[in-house]
């Protein structure tokens, strides 16, 4: 996770795209100036961020789904849930699932998973609209060729 | 038509939380009832699901952008049951 620039997730492990589902590796760093605040002497990944990851994940999936042709943003989530706390250095595995491909939005169930045990889950939906720009285009196929994203998938 | 309006309303008064009896096939979604556009993603999910189907919205934002259709014509809810029926019986042909 590179938390400073808001890109938490490390490497995309497995796309299927039968299944529409995704399994992602997020690391939580060590350190980080979010640590000194949330909490000081108690360090815990805040959940929003957690939610974020599970966006990430979700988004990723939509992205290869569409060959990187358009691109989803976030704009709801329900049933958020936050099942355990999350450690600086924890090896989260996440995996998402795209349940509904709808005419410019789409929705994906998400989890977040530590040693087999789910921490956090949510179901999210995502605007999914043209790329605003060839700047944003470029610098997603750029993240998503060092985040492992088969070259097959990359437009 | 008046299975599907029933619903429509329905979903639309749980998804929004507008009393059920309000709802009515003359209503139009965003004049009257006030559905914003994210409320209406929720909608839109809501019936595709009920459905089976995968309503078109950007093709009927599209067409309304272009001046090639009214709002009336996709977000008056009769109409809108209307091309609902209609996307089910393509989908059932």
């Amino acid at each position: 996770m590179k938390l400073e620039k808001f890109q938490l997730i490390d490497r995309v492990v497995d796309f299927n795209e039968a299944d529409k589902s995704i399994r992602c590796e997020a690391k939580v760093p060590l350190e980080s100036s979010i640590f000194e605040g949330h909490f000081p002497g108690y360090p815990l990944m805040p959940g929003v961020l957690l939610l974020e990851t599970m966006a990430q994940t979700s988004g990723w999936a939509i992205l290869m789904l569409l060959k990187f042709q358009r691109m989803p943003f976030l704009a709801a989530a329900r049933e958020a849930k936050f099942r355990g706390f999350v450690l600086p250095g924890a090896a989260l595995d996440m995996h998402a699932k795209i349940v509904h491909d709808g005419s410019g939005f789409a929705v994906a169930k998400a989890e977040g998973k530590l040693d087999g045990k789910v921490v956090c889950d949510a179901t999210i939906m995502f605007r999914v609209v043209e790329f605003p720009n060839e700047e944003i285009r470029g610098s997603m196929l750029e993240l998503a060729r060092r985040n492992g994203v088969p070259a097959e998938m990359i437009q | 038509m008046s299975s599907t309006f029933d619903t429509v309303a329905n979903i639309i008064s749980e998804t929004c939380d507008i009393p059920r009896e309000t709802i009515k096939p003359e209503s139009h979604a965003i004049d009257d009832l006030g559905i914003d556009s994210l409320d209406f993603l929720d909608i839109a999910f809501a019936i595709d699901k009920a459905f089976g189907i995968k309503m078109p919205l950007e093709k009927w934002t599209q067409e309304i952008n272009e001046g090639k259709a009214t709002t009336d014509q996709y977000f008056v809810l009769s109409n809108l049951s209307e091309r609902i029926d209609a996307l089910v019986a393509a989908k059932g042909s």
